[in-house]
This record gives structure tokens, sequence and C-alpha cells, in this order.
């Protein structure tokens, strides 16, 4: 299988090394716990593994087959075949981190690209090359801004229509620091930014805002971002990518530090992983920012080249003075969104983002005027929205699963003000008659 | 390797000179050149804040490695050489001079007694090889 | 041949993927809202299958020959993982969809759960971290959650050995303590004395990474566990070197309270030109409450014709979430499909021979490298990259030199405790005659350290572009297609 070594060349090699037996290499284990037993299934083929996992698989609904108005963080949309053609070259996939750059330029030059794209859509001077997800993203925005003030700044303001999940993971990061208060978010969930504008003052090191916001709310934030700054606090803001193909990036409505989750760029819903965190910052903290970058320079001879730069700042130097422990990040997916974002280029990207717009405010319109039904935005909102409905939500779904339907996502699980609202999101994956038989099927619900 | 006379040295290579009782603060041609081509350079301290001996008042990066610099005496910050935000460079071709960093008002004047002065700090040099 | 970039590719009016029309009455735009420019490229479908697949030309991969990095265990990826994180269902399921429509995943994520644990040795695993970086975050936490849960605030301290991997000094202090060294003995193993010296009711624990980072498996492991046990601390385990120890130990049997695992060095997941990387955490029974969360747990009991029902839950006193979701997903399957190939004789295998590689290397070298340790070590090894009658070579000239023979250097400059060190994981899936014809080439490049220097020093020769300049880098700090406009 994986191991090539024939029985003759064991024998020569434990020859070579100069033991009797394989068991002969481990004497420094202590002798009470060498070689436990491992109680675990023996092993199976490839052609029974192969089949092992397709029933696994088969025991999952996908929305393959689902008419999926699921988002939530996490968004269906379509990934041109190249993406993936592309991804299976084991040049790509079975390399590390590009340490030595005379053999590594392929993964350099597309991670350079990769910081381009996303400064591009963020309107922000500098990318690192990713971090894990959308939420570690956020929470390395927190540290960051934390090492900014020096530890002497240490209110943390998190609007509550920022994702539950971003706001649980940016607490657990900053847990390991004493003395931070993180608050903003106790209030109720549908109300504007400028209800955070009191609990800004000289103490707040970051104020975190989403945009589109957890219910899929757009609004120019500009007076809010001049109120954060006025304060000397910096603004983080936490984008969806697809809509910046739309919409006024954060970086002209005066965001400091942008991330957001890149999962929307080509990459599958895998059940939640491996995602994107994309991290982007203005100029002035370029030297602040965490985790890898790559810069363009010239090799001995001149020729164009990258390398990982500014690396003197990373755990392997500085160990505990490094303000990250950051090692890896998610280099195949950012990949994966160059090729996506290269694929679709400027004017793909605008369609996408286009077609999620026009198609949400269809299934919005039609879902507002089923009786029971209510919308709740006041303001716009780009590809998600909420619905206020006639019962629990969990009952609505088990309803339209049973027709084939992944519904909306439960409000009432995070924000118990919230109970009985759905949030819907739709791409342009979800064509008008699976918009319209949702609808229907909805209809049926409102009559009981 | 240049190591003037008239300054006191630290272990961890920082070097001050007295006037007074201020202390101006830099660090060692010794240890720039050990750390090679510094590519960034950031203060740790404002002005008016308690720097204690030991703690770290900025740090200079070059492309191998990292340093903090260290209060080699206590004292309050009194004035940042901002210039060093930008020019760090000098931090190579000026160590003793264009690049000293922290001046601070000595808390106590006998710290500077322990430091080593130019004689003692060129033999540690030596030992610890180039 | 420099390959241009996307942006100097771009021609206006391309576009490599056309999507519908909208089917739906469209909608009016935000006019106040719209962005007026967007500076992205636009290329045809096949302008970018040849600028990526040039520039992937470029790579030194696995796939093409060997990658002995020291501490991360580039072994084999083997193809079938690919296609089985691909598989429909498990690719395109939502991770929010109700529990009843995902029972595949969560079987999956139990079982893997099951194999970690009994792998480790441990009661309890949680799959969320999303990298060993993360997941040495994720246990530091836990040992602080656990001091605090029992209101013993006064311990403040994590002792790290310096043979301990790169990472965990600034683990530590993200978490909140103060890091303590502890030396190295002339066996390379902690010395047990500096520990006693420093073990008392401030430590709040010890990270041990062992094998450590010179390839040596301590050969004290269980008086160190001792010892912090005693006073009062945990001890974390660095999971980096598991693939020394399947089935050859059990790392909570040896002491270790909690430890990270990395599916992308021991379980074959793939390094993705530096990640996605997946780094479950281990726990013994005092620690289980305090995991991240979600796990998978077993919600109805199934039986011989039922399967059971699973469903995700939150430990008691959980550290809280470290990421969103349910951890690197496409990686647990990965790591699942190559667990289950295997099995415990498998497992068991595939350490006997990563340690067997690393010391038949070892003595191929004929001590043509100075090893500071000598010790039968586990698989990897730390040889010194420099020589006395060679004043003006150091470790990163052979690490040059070596792209010229068509190898990947190993890790260099780490640990640091090595004087010019080359960290070398061959792991188990090279043969015989790749190691054979690799101590072959540093064997020659040893000599021609001492012959013809200037070949080492200008070294790679032969590679798409030479040594770069890494302080121009540094300085000018271009780090995107354009340069960004100064801030009014």
């Amino acid at each position: 299988m994986f191991i090539p070594h024939s029985p003759k060349e064991t024998e020569e090699m434990l020859q070579a090394v100069g033991v009797k037996s394989l068991e002969g290499l481990f004497e420094a284990v202590p002798k009470t716990f060498r070689f436990p037993k491992l109680n675990l299934p023996p092993g199976l083929t490839e052609m029974e593994v192969v089949e092992h996992l397709q029933e696994m698989a088969d025991a999952n609904e996908s929305v393959r087959e689902l008419a999926c108005f699921l988002g939530a963080g996490a968004y269906h949309h379509y990934v041109p075949a190249a993406v993936d053609s592309l991804l299976r070259r084991g040049e790509f996939y079975t390399a590390y981190t590009p340490y030595q750059p005379e053999i590594s330029q392929g993964t350099l030059q597309s991670i350079f690209e990769y910081q381009s794209l996303i400064v591009g859509l963020t309107g922000m001077d500098v990318s690192n090359a990713s971090h894990y997800d959308g939420a570690t993203a956020a929470a390395e925005a927190a540290v960051m801004a934390y090492h900014h003030f020096r530890g002497k700044r240490t209110r943390f303001i998190l609007a509550p229509s920022v994702n539950p999940q971003y706001r649980e993971v940016l607490r657990t990061y900053m847990n390991g620091y004493e003395g931070l208060e993180v608050s903003g978010d106790e209030g109720a969930p549908l109300h504007s930014l400028e209800e955070l504008e009191p609990l800004i003052d000289m103490n707040t090191a970051m104020v975190l805002i989403q945009y589109p916001d957890f219910f899929g709310r757009v609004s120019d934030f500009s007076n809010f971002a001049a109120k954060v700054h006025q304060a000397g606090a910096l603004l983080a803001v936490s984008a969806n990518p697809t809509a910046l193909a739309l919409l006024k990036s954060p970086g002209a409505m005066g965001a400091d530090i942008v991330v957001g989750e890149g999962q929307p760029l080509g990459i599958p819903l895998s059940f939640g992983g491996p995602y994107l965190g994309f991290f982007a910052v203005k100029k002035d903290f370029v030297r602040k920012i965490a985790g890898r970058l790559v810069g363009e320079t010239v090799d001995a001879e001149g020729r164009r080249g990258f390398v990982l730069t500014l690396t003197a700042r990373e755990q392997h130097i500085r160990r505990e003075k490094a303000t990250s422990n950051i090692c890896t990040n998610q280099g195949l997916l950012a990949l994966a969104a160059t090729i996506y974002v290269s694929l679709l280029g400027k004017n793909g990207l605008r369609q996408v983002a286009e077609l999620c717009y026009h198609k949400s405010h269809y299934a919005a319109e039609r879902i507002g005027s089923i009786p029971g039904y209510e919308l709740v935005h006041q303001g716009g909102f780009f590809h998600e929205f909420v619905v206020k409905c006639p019962q629990n939500v969990e009952d609505i779904n088990a309803h339209l699963l049973d027709h084939g339907i992944l519904g909306g996502y439960d409000l009432g699980r995070d924000y118990p003000q919230l109970k009985d609202h759905m949030l819907i999101a739709v791409t342009e994956m979800n064509s008008k008659d699976e918009i319209d038989y949702l609808c229907e099927t909805l209809e049926e619900l409102s009559h009981d | 390797m240049d190591v003037p006379e008239h300054l006191k040295y630290a272990k961890t290579d920082e070097w001050v000179k007295v006037d007074g009782n201020i202390a101006t603060i830099g660090i060692s041609d010794y240890a720039q050149s050990q750390l090679s081509d510094i590519v960034y350079f950031e203060f740790k301290v404002d002005v008016g804040e308690e720097a204690r001996k030991d703690k770290t008042i900025a740090t200079v990066e070059s492309v191998k490695a990292a340093a903090d610099v260290n209060a080699p005496v206590s004292g309050v910050v009194v004035e940042l050489n901002e210039s060093l935000n930008d020019l760090f460079e000098t931090i190579n071709t000026d160590p003793f001079g264009a690049a000293w960093m922290v001046k601070l008002e000595l808390a106590d004047p006998s710290e500077v007694d322990q430091l080593m002065d130019a004689a003692a700090y060129k033999k540690y040099c030596e030992e610890r090889g180039h | 041949m420099i390959e241009p970039t996307i942006y100097e590719l771009s021609s206006p009016g391309r576009i490599g993927v056309r999507f519908p029309e909208p089917d739906v009455p469209p909608a009016e735009l935000p006019a106040s809202l719209l962005r007026e420019e967007l500076p992205l490229p636009e290329l045809a479908e096949m302008d970018v299958i040849r600028h990526f697949t040039r520039l992937s030309q470029k790579n030194y991969c696995i796939d093409y020959g060997l990658y002995p990095l020291g501490s991360c265990t580039m072994k084999y990826n083997p193809k079938i993982n690919e296609e089985a994180a691909r598989i429909p269902g498990f690719a395109w399921t939502h991770p929010l969809q109700p529990i009843e429509t995902v029972q595949g995943n969560l079987a999956l994520m139990y079982e893997l759960q099951e194999y970690i644990k009994e792998i480790g040795g441990f009661a309890a695993v949680s799959l969320q971290p999303a990298a060993g970086a993360q997941g040495e975050f994720t246990g530091v936490m836990i040992i602080r959650a656990y001091h605090k849960s029992r209101g013993d605030e006064k311990r403040t301290k994590m002792l790290i050995p310096d043979s301990a991997h790169g990472t965990n000094p600034a683990t530590s202090a993200m978490s909140g303590y103060e890091v303590v060294s502890l030396p190295t003995d002339s066996r390379g193993n902690v010395d047990l004395a500096a520990l006693r010296t420093v073990a008392d009711d401030t430590v709040a624990g010890l990270m041990l990474t062992n094998p450590n980072t010179l390839g040596l498996f301590d050969e004290n492991v269980c008086d160190v566990a001792g010892i912090i046990h005693e006073c009062g601390g945990l001890v974390y385990g660095d999971g980096a070197n598991m693939n020394a120890l399947l089935g050859i130990a059990k790392p909570g049997e040896l002491g270790i309270d909690v430890m990270h695992f990395n599916l992308h060095k021991t379980f074959s997941t793939p390094h993705g030109g530096g990640g996605p990387g997946s780094g479950p955490v281990g726990v013994g029974e005092q620690l289980v409450d305090f995991l991240p969360g979600p796990i998978v747990t077993v919600l109805e009991e199934g039986d011989d014709e039922v399967a059971p029902l699973f469903g995700l839950s939150m430990p008691k006193k959980t550290i809280g979430r470290v990421k969103s979701f349910h951890g690197q997903f496409g990686m647990l399957v990965r790591a699942y499909t190559y667990i289950t190939m295997h099995g415990p004789d498998g497992l068991r295998k595939i350490s006997e021979y990563a340690v067997l590689n690393a010391n038949y290397l070892l003595a191929r070298l004929g001590g043509k490298y100075h090893l500071p340790y000598k010790r039968l070590c586990m698989h990897e090894f730390v040889v010194e990259g420099v020589w006395p009658d060679a004043p003006d070579i150091h470790a990163l000239d052979v690490a040059k030199r070596l792209m010229d023979y068509d190898f990947h250097p190993p890790t260099n400059y780490f640990p640091l405790i090595v004087h010019e060190a080359l960290m070398i994981e061959p792991t188990e899936t090279e043969n015989k005659q790749t190691l054979d014809k690799f101590a072959e080439v540093l064997v020659k490049i040893a000599e021609e350290a001492h012959t013809q220097p200037e070949l080492l020093k200008n070294a790679p020769h032969n590679t798409p572009v030479g040594r770069m300049d890494e302080v121009k880098a540094a300085k000018e700090l271009v780090l995107c297609c354009w340069l960004p406009e100064t801030p009014a």
C-alpha cells in the first residue's frame, strides 16, 4: 500500500541500523507502555473503504438533492469545474508552506495574487495569506487591535448583528487576556449601529460589525466609522465577499480591518470546513498583521519572484513574544478562491452578486405576501432576509424537509428575542421555480 | 566593530549615554551587525511612561531575527526618536548617533554604575564571536 | 521563465464563466450603496488553466520527490483520500442542516473521535481545532480553564523544554501564561534536576513534545509527568510527532493529560501548500468537560437493525468554540479514510517504518554530519550543517544545494538548540532506493563543502529562480499586484 519496503529491504535496513528487529527500535519507550493493543476495526482495502464511505455519505441528504435556502455563514454557490480540476494538481496540494522560495514560486505567486484579489474586493491596502475561517479571522482582528494599543485599551465592542459563532470564537480567543471587556451584543439584535455609539469610549480598542450583517442587512456605515475613529478606536468589518462585487467596499466606508468568510468564493459547503478566513488592513497596520504575507522581490539575477516576508514576527523566531501562534493557514482554499475569482473575473462575480440580489428580493417579496409571514427588514438587504413565521421554525423546517426543501436558519437558537424568526438565504443556485415552490409549501402552513 | 569609549553597555547590547539625569539609549554596533539589515522598528513605550530596568522599550526586526530593546536603567520616558519609525535603516548605519532610540529621566543613577564600560563590553562581544 | 500575474494577463471584456440570465423580475439595486469600480482581472477559462498549470510546475511537491521536512511529516497523501472528501454526500452538506439529514457525517465524526481516543489513550476528543497551532491553543486554554474551575488562581507559569515545538511559547503567551524554559540534558531528555527546581504550585503545566524536536523519545517521560502532576500541574502533549508513536505508545498512558493531533501530518491529509490542517484535541478524564465544542454524541443508542442517532453537543464547562461549525470536516473525511484502511496493525507499521527509515538514513550518512545526541532516533533526526574545516558553509547552503540534486531541503535552523540544524524526517512512505540516493547526495554535498564551497554558496543553480532578495522584499513591501495609493 503506502509502505514500499520488501521483506528483504527491511532486513538490510535493520542490519545497517544495527538492530535485530523493528521492535528493537523502540527501547527508549518505557516497557510497560510499549506496543499497546489498539482496539480498532481491522484495516480495509481501498475497494472496501470506497463502499463503506459511500454508504455513510448516502445517510446524508445534500444540497444536491434538497432545495437549499439555508445560509447563516455558509452559502451554496456554483463552483465551476475548472476550480477543482486545478486544485487536484499534486504540485499544489502535496506541497507545504513555501519556506524554500526557489522551488515554491507556484504557491508563492498564487498567494500574492490571492492577496491582490482580496485587496481589490475589500478596498483595503494589504491582505495576508489567510486564516482558518471567517470566525477566527474576526478573532485575530481583536488580537491585532489589542496589541496595536499595547493592551492599554481594554474594551471590545461587538454588534449584536455579527454572526453569533464569530462572537463566540472571538470571546474564546480573548479569554487568555486578563481584564478585557467584550460587550455590546446584549441588546436587541435588530437595532441599528447608532445604538452602539454611546458605548464607544477612549478605552475602546475595536468595534466589530458585519456587512451584510448576520440578518442580511446592508447600510452605509461611513458615519459610524467616523464615530469609532473619533474615539481613536479601530473599526473591524466582517464582510461577505460575494456582496463586495456589487456593494461599496468596507475600505471606502472607513474600515481599518476587513475580515470575512471566503467560502462563497468557490469552496464547497463540506459540512462547515475547510473554509477560508480572509484578513485585510489599511497600510498603517501592515506590520501588525498576524499570519503569513507574500511579497514581491527579485533573485540574485534580478528575475522577479516572491517570498514569505516579515517572517521575523512569527512564532518560530519571536517565540513567546509573537502576537499569534498561527503557522499553517488555509493555503489550498486561498488557491481555490483565487482560481474562482480569476475565472469569474470582474463581470462574472458581479453577475453572481446581482443574481443573488434579484432572486432574494423576489423571494422576500413573495414570502412577505403570504398571510402569517412577515418581513422584518426596514432597510436594504443583499441575499439573506428575516421572516417572522406563524409558528416555530423547527416545525416549519420539518414540513419543508418533507417536501425536499432545506429551510432557513432558526434565529431563535441564538437570539431568544427572535423566536419564530427564520433567516432565509437565496443564491444563484435557487431557480424561480424553486422559490415559488418554497412559497407554496410555506403557504400550506399559514392555513393551519 | 565600533565601541565608543564614553558610553556604558548592557548585556543585552544596549548602550547608554548619561547627561545630567537624562539617559539616552540605543543598540550597539555589535547588535546591529548581528541582526543584519533592519527592516522594521517599533516603540513599545510612550513619552511620560515609566520604564523600569529590563522593560521592553522597542523592538527591532531584520529579515532573520527580531529583538527586543530593553531599558538598561529605570526612568520616565522623556523623548522618543520618532524618525526611526521611517528611517530604521539608520540603526544599521549610525547606531550610536542618528539611531538613538529613547531618552529617560533617570530614576536611580546608581543603576548606571552596574553597566559595562567600553573595554568590558568589547571583551564581552569578542567572547561571543561574530 | 517569468509567469505574468493574473492582472498582467487580464484583457477587458474576457470572461471565464457565464451564468444564466435572471429568471425573476429584477429588483431595484441600491444606487447609493453600489460600488463604482471593482479591480479584478478578466480572463478566459483557458487563460486561467494555463496560468495555474504553469505556476504549479514551479512547485516542488511530495508527488514529485522526497520532502524530508523535519517535524512536518511530509508523507505520501493517498489519492483515495481526495476522492473520499469529494463524495457529493459529504462535500455538499450544509453545516447547519438538521441533524437527521447529516447522520452520515456525524457517524464519521463520531467514529473518528473514537479512533483518535483509542490511538492516543484519551477519554474524549474534540475535532474542532482547525490546525496544530489552534489545537495547541485549545489545549492550553483547557489547562487554564481547569485550574480556574478549581479556584486555583496562582498558577501563572507554563514550563516549556527548549527542545519543544516552535509554536509552544507563542501559544502559552497567547493564553496568558508566563513561559519558563527548561534545559535539555546530555542525552536529549528534559533535564529532571532543572525541572524539580521549578515545579511548584505556581506551575499550570508543562508542554512536552515527545519525541522532541531532536527526534528523540524522552526516556524519562513518566518521571516528567509525575513531577508535574505532583505539583498540581497538567502535562500538555504536542502531537506533531505522533507519526513515531502509532501503536508504539499511547500518550495518555504515559501521563499526558491533553494533546493535539495533526491530521495533516500523522494521518496523511495533504498539506495544501500551507493548509488546511486539522488539529483535534484529546483529553484525559478530568478534562472532558472543558473541550471545545460541539462534539458528536450518541443521542439515541442503536441496535442491530436501527442505526444510532448522532447529535452535536457542547461539553458542560467548555472553553467555547475555537472556530465556526464543526472543524475541518473535509480533512476529517480524509483522515478517517486513512485510519480505516490501516487498522491497528497497519497503524503500528506506519510508525515502525517511519522510525526505521530515519535511523537507516542516519546510518547511511556515515558520520559525515555531526550528530549532537548519539542515540537511536525516532521518526526524525537533527544533524549540524556546518564543519569546523569549512568555515564559510552554513546549513542554509547545504539546504540550497540539495535542490540542485532534485531533493527538497530538510527543515533548517530549527530546533534552535542545535547549531546550524538540519532536521530530517523521511517518513515511512519513502523506499530504500530514494533514501540511498538522498544519503549519497548528502555525503557528496559534505565533500563539496570542503572542496568546492562556491557550489554551495551560489546554490541553487537549476531552479526556476535563484536565491531571493529577502531584504528588498521586507523593506519595500510590495504585497499585491499594484501599489496601494498613499492615503491623502
